[in-house]
């Protein structure tokens, strides 16, 4: 007899004549599932609602007369079920046949062709030749936007898609419009889909109805290379399996792994790959002559570097400044700490965008998996839907389930989501609400505190109705309750006292503590101690250098005062660019030097959760471009520093991890009652990060920004605010931080903290305005 | 935007509700919308979905579902006729031809003046007097002649 | 409407009118004309008495009452799958979506005796401990709609509905739901999610509505004619209801008759009443033409040929014997005249166009079935085709998720099954065999 589960409480069913025992409540289907018996399906989706709406699944079972659906159909004590008889073949066969009347049997032009579900049920269930000779329906096509293309006559109105965008997208945006056989998949009049996981609806349809755009026609399904890989846009992790033709990858879509991104993939990891073919990308090494860029040979480019590393004097420390993205590999990462070592430079770091730097506990705190098993989760400062969109589809599946969720951020992007305390405010006020939170909880645990520039800090605080319910939620009888710190605080000044009371209210009541890392080896580098001494970002910069190396990022865009780093590099004498691209904002470099991109190369991330996951490359390098490994490796070799003889990345995660495990220590720093802590007069800026400008290669992700308008920057205020600040709506307004004045239109939006800006970081138009707490307005005409 | 009075009138509908179940009257705000409108539009839609703090496309599912609601422009005076079997028997299909051949209409057209528009109708649950028909969703004729069609018509133009 | 007009049998045959039983009087939806025949003293003589929801249910199983909207499932058993001690709001529903072609009957309770509806569902609320009902009322009978709506007023204002009613610890609050145009919403839980302001999709069971109805609630749907029915029973005794029909068919039961007779109405007439009689008492069949054929309870029961339906009592168990079902009582004639293949083109329309959708076998299957007998009428039939609609019609039912692919199968079987002479007939010469044709 076999066993699917081994839990108490089992009842017997009988598949096929096999015994099973199997849990109540399971259906059918899922039993079958896992017994691994083929039942036929389109609308049942393991991670969607039930619907039964194809009855493709239907199935004889003894002493009912009609056949049941198996995805329907709860299994009972005792119950036959016959996935094989006759009876259940011609049910499906039926099912088939009216699945097939009204759809196109064109399967050689459908970008489908070769992985169509209905295809291939219908070579196993349909019959050869169809007796329906009446005229066939047609559908005709909507917009829904750039990344999904349809082609609606082949619709068998499963509605998956529907149940996904509301579901798991948290946003009903597709419907199904009017009704019987002329009811029609839809958004409200052509609107574009805007989920940032709307791609998987493609994978989802099990038609040729939904496909990519992006992909459309430009490969066959058997002529594509798969290779699996690791998504390295947000710190998540998501496995990917990527689709390969004559060395360009077409297309990429979600490889299956329930602890980290279940079976689904955000639209940022799925069509990012058109970014790596953008016209910026380069071939060659280049070198700066007469402000134009000429491309060199490797060998050439080395002696240069070689040469110019040579003239700085490496007695005196902290003359080389080397700063790196949060998506440089462990491997990379492992070769910059040690090339910075030989040459007596500590002013090294990958923490582009933080202002926060304490070292301790900058990772989520439990595994991804176990996120959901709390009772009740606070999140404070997180742009969730930008940064991780998957994570943020777990949380709100959290919440539809325990109605205990409670945020603390500046932008209400959590409207589908049921939250037990939601608070919309300045980010300067967080570290408030968490002092009330924490006096709250202290009075009810009793726990002890002993910095007294805590408990100074918590007499002047009174604590509010909405922070005692969140309280209230965090301090129940036997409750395993989180708190989580989104990206975006330690990109604020009070970052670090944001964590350290975040830490002390989850140490009063046993909670999981966790920060959501930004990048995809955030943790993996922290972890490698790559930023060494308590030297951070900022003072690289910000110190006088020789020579600055900069890897795989945009200064431009990817650090967070660009006129800061802009004068670093002018003051600078030579300047090293590793990058898949180049553009305007490498102008303050002398030699670029192409790396590939991590689809490319092979190397390690480890991603929120601390787990290592290692990828080889899925195509080859691009022109004469090289894995990053390789480069420094070479570069090492060539200013004949020691112990760089590696043959392969391998070697190199051998060593790193031996690193990793050294399990570096760091002090917790004291809370810091500072000045710093005063909330500042005026508007404030909240910059967050657009899911499709984070990194070098979305943001040059075609698809991704080819809606209409969607690279027009905005600055977001809410109604109140512009009411008090007598503002409005479409109106021209100079905004002007310590960096940089700009023109930009006003939008009001109701989900924006009252008294504030909110203009989106690292877009063309905005980037300029640095991220940065302060904002003056000037009204123009 | 909806006037003032289709608020006042949506608002009485949704006192028949629990206060977070305000979709439930979608479909008395669209009908109450076309009573005032002839016919709805993306944007009234649109406009009552926002209203009951429901998405807009479920209101649109809901508009394209059921067959009352009027999607495109139509008559001062909608005429539904119903062609279902009960009146199929006591030929309705006379007064249809008498109703096309007067108003110089198909079904789901409009007449030059747009006064009248004509529409096919399922049962309408008042076989009994049949061959029959409603104006404007609400009030209903029945036990027709083409006789007292002309008579009808004749009243509602004047 | 005229006064009375509809509920012929009253006025001629001495029966038994219950649901009707207004409808001769003058101003009979009238408040004060209810209470003149006795009107809410049941509901008032429950609460006084505090006689327990069991005991009634009890006199409701006795007195043999089957759901008048379709099914006929006995309403008593049917009660008492609600907990009315389990906590939370609970729900009745009464359903007047009536749009089944040739039903009219709840359209005339509502017109001339709302009140007894009122009373019906109060006595429901109070029997499965709801707190909240709703009549869901057909889209196109907006005049209905409108005077229910009055009646509601009149009873709130009377304190028969609302908080405390008649001063008694218990409190009902009924509304009025509006339909509009979509014959599923008739489905039961279809008119859920239509009250939950969505498309009217039905929903898989189970779950049922009496554990996951309104907004997940336990929710009882009945018939409009079901609810009017209970005051009379809880005043006479489940016994004396019972008497009035045959065994299995306690009752009245209003046939709705319509098509070709003289006087197409509303007949109540006690169940078991031969069809003869009725047909006598709509004044036979019009223009003194000959019966060929009737559908005795809506088009979702088969069409019997005048042979089987002379021979027939009207009851659920003698309609049953002859091949069909009471249904709704939606009683439809054919004379002679009467072509049987634009006849069901007619009606396989209706199903095409009013499927929802939702499920394959039926939103493909109507329109295969409409377009094959639409060919067929237009003089392009095959010979095979009426195989293949009986095959069709055969695989759609029972497959899908609500009854209404099974309701769709019935017409095409039943008159391929008792008119295939004409199917052939037609298809042979592409033309019909009466001269006159409903097309
Ligand atoms: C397609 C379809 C349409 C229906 N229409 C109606 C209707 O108009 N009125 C009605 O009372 N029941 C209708 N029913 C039956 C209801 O689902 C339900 O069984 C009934 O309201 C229960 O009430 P009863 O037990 O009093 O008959 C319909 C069922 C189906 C499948
Ligand atoms: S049987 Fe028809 S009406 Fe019923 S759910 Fe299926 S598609 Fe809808
Ligand atoms: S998979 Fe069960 S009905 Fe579609």
């Amino acid at each position: 007899m076999v066993k699917v589960w081994w839990l108490k409480l089992m009842i017997k069913i009988k598949i096929n004549g096999k015994d099973l025992e199997v849990k109540p409540k399971t259906s059918i289907i899922e039993v079958a599932d896992q017994v691994g018996i083929d039942i036929p399906r389109f609308c049942y989706h393991k991670k969607l609602s039930v619907a039964a709406n194809c009855r493709m699944c239907l199935v004889e079972v003894k002493n009912f007369a009609k056949p049941l659906p198996a995805c329907a159909t709860q299994v009972m004590e005792g119950m036959e079920i016959f996935t094989k008889s006759k009876f259940t073949k011609d049910t499906q066969k039926s099912v088939m046949e009216f699945l097939l009347i009204n759809h196109p049997l064109d399967c050689p032009i459908c970008d489908q062709g070769g992985e169509c579900d209905l295809q291939d049920t219908a070579v196993a269930y349909g019959a050869s030749k169809t007796r329906y000779t009446e005229e066939k329906r047609v559908v005709f096509d909507k917009n829904i936007g750039p990344l999904i293309s349809t082609d609606l006559t082949r619709c068998i109105q499963c509605t998956r898609c529907v149940r996904f965008l509301k579901e798991v997208g948290g946003m009903a945006e597709l419907g199904l419009v009017g009704r019987g056989e002329h009811a029609e998949i839809s958004a409200y009049v052509d609107k574009s889909v805007e989920s940032e996981l709307s791609g998987n609806i493609i994978d989802l349809c099990p038609v040729g109805a939904l496909t990519s755009k992006p992909f459309r026609y430009s490969a066959r399904s058997w002529e594509l290379v798969r290779r699996n890989t690791v998504s390295c846009h947000d710190s998540l992790g998501s496995n990917i399996e990527v689709h390969v033709k004559d060395n360009i990858i077409k297309r990429v879509i979600p490889k299956e792994n329930e602890s980290i991104n279940e079976c689904w993939i955000s639209d940022r990891d799925r069509f990012s790959y058109q970014g790596l073919y953008h016209k910026d990308r380069i071939n060659n090494p280049l070198k700066k002559v007469k402000n134009q860029w000429k491309e060199i040979d490797w060998e050439e480019a080395y002696e240069l570097i070689k040469n110019k590393i040579n003239t700085i004097n490496t007695k005196k420390p902290n003359q080389l400044g080397i700063l790196c993205s949060p998506q440089t590999t462990i491997e990379e990462g492992f070769l910059l700490k040690k090339i910075s070592k030989q040459l007596n430079t500590t002013h090294i770091d990958h923490r582009l965008l933080e202002k926060s730097f304490s070292k301790n506990n900058n990772w989520l705190g439990c595994k991804i998996e176990e996120i959901e098993s709390h009772d009740s989760i606070l999140v404070v400062g997180s742009n969730l839907k930008n940064d991780q969109p998957l994570l943020a589809h777990r949380f709100r599946r959290f919440a539809m389930k325990n109605n205990s969720f409670s945020i603390i951020t500046s932008y209400d992007d959590f409207n589908s989501t049921p939250c037990l305390g939601k608070i919309i405010v300045n980010p300067s006020t967080y570290l408030n609400y968490l002092l009330e939170i924490l006096k709250e909880v202290q009075s009810v645990t009793k726990y002890k505190i002993n910095s007294e520039s805590i408990k100074n800090a918590l007499k002047q605080i009174k604590v509010s109705k909405e922070t005692k319910k969140i309280s209230e939620s965090l301090t129940r009888d036997k409750s395993k309750n989180a708190i989580f710190i989104g990206h975006q605080v330690l990109a604020q000044i009070e970052g670090d006292n944001i964590k350290i009371i975040a830490m002390h209210i989850a140490k009063a009541i046993g909670a999981t503590f966790g920060v959501i890392p930004g990048y995809a080896n955030s943790v993996g580098l922290s972890e490698l101690n790559l930023s060494l001494d308590e030297v951070n970002t900022d003072e690289v910069i910000n110190q006088k250098k020789e020579s600055f190396i900069m890897i795989n990022f945009d200064p431009y865009f990817d650090y967070h005062s660009p006129k800061k780093i802009t004068k670093a590099l002018k003051s600078a004498k030579f300047n090293i660019a590793i990058s898949p691209f180049v553009s305007d904002s490498l102008k303050e470099f002398d030699i670029v030097l192409p790396m590939t991109p991590p689809t490319e190369t092979s190397g390690t991330y480890m991603n929120m959760e601390k787990r290592l996951q290692s990828f080889a490359a899925v195509t080859p390098p691009h022109g004469k471009s090289r894995p990053g490994w390789k480069i420094l490796r070479v570069l090492a070799n060539f200013l004949e520093l020691e112990d760089f003889s590696y043959d392969s990345s391998d070697e190199i995660k051998v060593e790193a991890i031996e690193e990793i495990n050294k399990n570096y220590s760091h002090n917790i720093k004291d809370f810091e009652n500072s000045k710093k802590n005063k909330i500042p007069q005026g508007l404030e800026l909240i910059s967050p990060i657009r899911a499709i400008d984070s990194d070098m290669i979305v943001r040059r992700a075609s698809a991704l920004h080819q809606n209409e308008n969607i690279d027009q920057a905005f600055a977001y205020i809410n109604p109140k605010t512009m009411l008090k600040e007598n503002l409005i709506d479409d109106q021209k307004i100079k905004v002007s931080s310590e960096e940089a004045e700009i023109t930009i239109k006003i939008k009001s939006d109701e989900k924006v903290s009252l008294n504030s800006i909110l203009i989106f970081g690292k877009q063309l138009a905005t980037a300029s305005l640095g991220m940065n707490h302060k904002l003056k307005i000037k009204r123009s005409s | 935007m909806l006037t003032k009075k289709t608020i006042q009138k949506i608002d009485k509908e949704l006192k028949k509700f629990p206060d977070d179940q305000k979709q439930s009257a979608i479909i008395a705000a669209l009908q109450i919308i076309q009573t005032e409108n002839g016919f709805l539009t993306n944007d009234l839609i649109a406009m009552a979905a926002d209203y009951l703090d429901m998405p807009k496309i479920a209101a649109m599912e809901v508009a394209t579902f059921y067959n009352m609601f009027e999607l495109k422009p139509a008559g001062k005076y909608k005429i539904s006729i119903c062609t279902n079997i009960s009146c199929a028997l006591r030929d309705a299909d006379d007064i249809v031809c008498h109703l096309k051949k007067k108003l110089k209409i198909d079904f789901n057209e409009v007449t030059k003046d747009k006064k009248f528009s004509l529409k096919e109708s399922e049962c309408m649950g008042a076989c009994g007097g049949a061959p029959l028909m409603t104006v404007n969703n609400q009030k209903m004729y029945e036990y027709l002649t083409p006789q007292k069609v002309d008579q009808i018509l004749e009243e509602l133009d004047s | 409407m005229e006064k009375g007009r509809q509920n012929k049998a009253f006025e001629k045959k001495e029966t038994f009118p219950i649901c009707l039983r207004t409808s001769h009087l003058d101003d009979s939806a009238s408040l004060k004309t209810y209470l003149d025949i006795g009107g809410y003293q049941q509901i008032q003589r429950i609460l006084r008495e505090k006689i327990s929801p069991e005991k009634l249910i009890e006199e409701i199983k006795i007195s043999g009452l089957r759901g008048r909207g379709g099914a006929g499932f006995p309403t008593g058993i049917k009660w008492s799958f609600i907990q009315n001690d389990s906590p939370g709001t609970k729900y009745i529903v009464c359903n007047s979506d009536e749009g089944e072609p040739g039903t009219f009957k709840d359209r005339e309770i509502i017109k001339n005796n709302p009140h007894q509806i009122i009373e019906g569902m109060t006595i429901a609320a109070y029997i499965m401990g709801a707190q909240v009902g709703y009549n869901y009322i057909h889209g196109e009978i907006w005049e209905e709609y409108e005077s229910f709506e009055n009646a509601l007023a009149e009873a709130k204002k009377a304190n028969f509905l609302g908080k405390s009613i008649c001063g008694f610890n218990f409190d009902f609050e009924l509304f009025a739901f509006h339909g509009y145009g979509a014959y599923i919403c008739g489905e039961e839980t279809a008119l859920i999610e239509s009250i939950e302001g969505k498309k009217g999709q039905p929903r898989f069971k189970p779950p049922f509505p009496a554990t996951y109805g309104i907004y997940g609630r336990p929710t009882n749907v009945n018939n409009t004619e079901t609810y009017a029915s209970i005051p009379w029973i809880i005043q006479n005794g489940g016994e004396s209801f019972a008497n009035i029909g045959v065994e299995n068919s306690g009752g009245t039961k209003i046939f709705s008759v319509s098509g070709h007779v003289e006087n197409p109405g509303n007949y109540e007439i006690p169940l078991g009443m031969p069809f003869n009689e009725l047909l006598e008492l709509a004044g036979g069949v019009w223009k003194g033409r000959t019966l060929k054929a009737v559908i005795p309870g809506g088009p979702s029961t088969p069409v019997l040929p005048a042979s089987e339906i002379m021979k027939t009592t009207l009851d659920y168990d003698g309609l049953k014997n002859a091949g069909s079902s009471v249904g709704a009582g939606s009683l439809i004639v054919m004379d002679d005249t009467t072509c049987m293949v634009s006849t069901l083109k007619r009606l396989s329309y209706f199903f095409y166009e009013e499927s929802c959708g939702q499920c394959t076998p039926c939103r493909e299957g109507t329109g295969w079935v409409y377009r094959v007998i639409k060919r067929i009428v237009e003089g392009k039939g095959k010979p095979e085709d009426m195989e293949l609609l009986q095959d069709v019609s055969q695989k759609i039912s029972g497959r899908t998720i609500c009854a209404l692919g099974d309701a769709a199968a019935v017409p095409v079987l039943s008159f391929i099954k008792y008119f295939k002479s004409e199917f052939e007939y037609f298809i042979k010469n592409g033309k019909s065999m009466v001269a006159k044709t409903h097309d």
